[in-house]
């Protein structure tokens, strides 16, 4: 019935069943905090506390405070936006794109990445409403009729298709999310043993009883959930690309954007999920889960994604010169060598050469150079972003205009809060919400679990409850 | 869930494999299952109950429809009708420029009006909770099968040797 093809190697170590993956998957989520976990989620609080007074101040005094100059008028804000999106690829990616191709190995990422994706997300659009300096006229971009009369949004900008794609992006995968989480709620739910945890766990489980026809329900809404957002991530970067590429800035406007921000999206996804999936799979002791194989299959996609952006970079370059548009090719020509080389240089160096080191299994079977690799790329793409923005905006048409930018302490500090709401939210995740979803792996250990137990079930080592009593009585309570 | 009552026997199992092969045998012998629940979705187990195929993908095209008809009357209408204006030298109607707002508009309205389908069709909401249940552990690590024994017309007995012929490690009596 269920044949292990002896090539593939298991995705779940230690012989376990599915009464251990209840229990090791829940440990950490019905214990109290560890000291550990106190000492980061104080970090990052202060980390927010920083980056919030920083941007209350930005939002006090106006945009001014940033190092914009009429010249260079989009910068980091842009930059960071377009980089947390971009990290916001992988969580849909790995929970849609995988489950379409029926890769069982993102079973035991899915959860951690998809929330990573959300909270990236919201970093995304705190960057939106800075930018807009005056966020409490955010819903300007909402298509409604101005005070005026009735002049609406302009449809045919990408900015406001921008407003629809991030949107939709993140209640999207905010109901995926839920809708895979909604069984792991419920299975807390019936082993909580205070009242608290059973009343807030067992009111977002929603009353899920496993049913064979909730479950086929289920099965098929994720399907199509699935379907749905495949085309949805690539959707919002090719619009996220269009913010550019529609415009008339030499180095923005190329018709290779769409599908090069879209696979260095994935790229720089798949290094934030690494970094933190190995940080998780320690601290949580879930090694057996998340494995070597998990870490090396990853980084697999790091060298694909990684050569793509490769192969755009230089393509883009390579049309620059080709297409005989001297202002094309200054842009590029100045990037290279202009007064920002360091920073092409180093995107060049951390986007295209560093995952390219994968090639040896030695090296992306290493936890503490798939950990380095992972972090350099992020600062890759991060420079791809600046480079793209900033270094096309500086040196325009009239060169007495030409500039430089330079960032003030808030563009920084604003920079900063998006790390501290990042790693705030993602804490709290992982302490209050299990990190891998159990109801998945459960499905899929006997088909791709190592030294697989003969009883299978196993036995709950907690306690064997009573055979009907209720969740949650409401008379009793 | 729905309110339950009555009496109902409760065969636990231990093993995905067994209840999934226990179905079709204990429906042969006459045995009327009411639900299995289990901790994961085994493949082909709602078949196996006789359940009907969902039509939910149905109520998901059809909030698709919505979605995509939503969008494209609100940019026709804003764009080219109610305040007619030309960008770029374009026909204030341009299709094409409307594509990437429908595409995210359908899929918002299909995501959001299936998943309220998926709820309200299973019964799941705040507060269902409070619903009773047969046994705990089929969220963790067993599969759970429920009988109605006013349902069927075979007696107890019967029914709970049937049940651990097919592989149940437990039966129990279980009256709401």
């Amino acid at each position: 019935m269920h044949v292990t093809s002896p090539v593939r190697e298991p995705l779940i170590q230690g012989g376990k069943t599915y009464a251990d993956v209840t229990e090791d998957i829940c440990r950490h989520v019905e214990g109290p905090p560890t000291k550990e976990w106190k000492i980061a989620f104080g970090l990052s609080l202060i980390v927010l506390a920083y980056g919030s007074v920083c941007l209350a101040w930005t939002w006090w005094e106006g945009l001014g405070v940033w190092g914009l100059n009429k010249t260079v008028g989009w910068a980091w804000d842009i930059t960071n936006f377009v980089w947390w999106v971009g990290i916001g690829h992988a969580g849909t990616l790995i929970s849609a794109i995988l489950l379409l191709f029926r890769q069982k190995w993102r079973t035991s990422i899915n959860r951690a990445a998809e929330a990573m994706t959300i909270f990236a997300v919201l970093c995304a659009a705190s960057f939106i409403l800075m930018h807009m300096g005056r966020p409490w006229m955010a819903y300007w971009a909402l298509p409604l009729p101005n005070a005026f009369g009735s002049l609406w949004v302009n449809f045919n900008s990408p900015l406001v298709w921008d407003v629809f794609a991030i949107s939709t992006y993140f209640s999207v995968s905010l109901v995926f999310w839920y809708i895979g989480l909604i069984p792991d709620l419920a299975t807390i739910r019936d082993r909580a043993t205070s009242k608290v945890s059973r009343l807030m766990y067992g009111t977002f489980a929603m009353g899920w009883d496993g049913s064979a026809k909730t479950w086929a329900r289920y099965e098929y809404i994720s399907l199509i959930l699935a379907g749905l957002s495949t085309p949805l991530v690539l959707s919002v970067h090719t619009i996220v690309s269009m913010d550019f590429a529609t415009s008339v800035i030499p180095g923005w406007h190329t018709t290779i954007f769409p599908p090069y921000f879209v696979a260095g999206a994935i790229f720089s996804g798949f290094a934030m999920v690494q970094n933190l999936m190995l940080i998780t799979r320690v601290v949580y002791k879930l090694e057996d889960y998340i494995t070597l194989e998990h870490i090396e299959t990853m980084n697999k996609v790091i060298t694909l994604t990684g050569s793509v952006v490769g192969v755009a970079y230089i393509t883009e370059f390579f049309i620059a010169w080709y297409s005989g548009v001297e202002y094309e090719y200054y842009a590029f020509f100045n990037r290279m060598t202009g007064p920002y080389w360091w920073a092409y240089w180093a995107m060049m160096t951390c986007n295209v050469i560093s995952p390219q080191l994968f090639w040896s299994r030695k090296l992306r079977r290493s936890i503490t150079f798939t950990f380095f690799i992972s972090v350099v790329v992020n600062i890759g793409m991060w420079f791809e972003r600046f480079v793209i923005i900033v270094t096309s905006l500086h040196r325009d048409y009239i060169p007495s205009s030409w500039a430089m930018f330079s960032p003030t302490r808030y563009d920084i500090g604003d920079y900063i809060f998006s790390f501290g709401l990042f790693f705030t939210l993602f804490l709290l995740f992982s302490k209050y919400l299990p990190v891998i979803n159990m109801a998945e792996v459960k499905a899929v250990i006997r088909s791709t679990s190592a030294n697989l137990p003969t009883k299978i079930a196993g036995v709950a080592k907690v306690r064997q409850r009573g055979t009907a009593e209720p969740a949650f009585d409401k008379d009793k309570e | 869930m729905a309110e339950l009552s009555g009496k109902y026997l409760v065969g636990v199992y231990d093993d995905d494999d067994t209840v999934l092969h226990a179905v079709p045998k204990l429906r042969k012998a006459g045995v009327k299952i009411k639900e299995v629940y289990s901790p994961f979705p085994i493949h082909g187990l709602d078949e196996a109950l006789g359940h009907p195929r969902t039509r939910i993908g149905i109520a998901a095209f059809m909030f698709g429809v919505t979605g995509c008809c939503v969008a494209l009357t609100l940019m026709i209408w804003t764009m080219g009708i109610d305040w007619p204006m030309i960008v770029g030298g374009k026909d204030p109607i341009s299709i094409p420029n409307y594509i990437p707002i429908t595409f995210e508009l359908t899929v918002l309205f299909t995501a959001f009006g299936m998943v309220t389908t998926f709820f309200i069709s299973n019964g799941l909401g705040p507060g269902a909770h409070f619903h009773p249940r047969f046994d705990l552990r089929s969220t963790d690590n067993k599969f759970v099968m429920a009988i109605d024994l006013g349902r069927n017309s075979m007696s107890e007995d019967e029914i709970s040797r049937a049940l651990k012929d097919s592989g149940a490690e437990e039966v129990n009596i279980k009256q709401f």
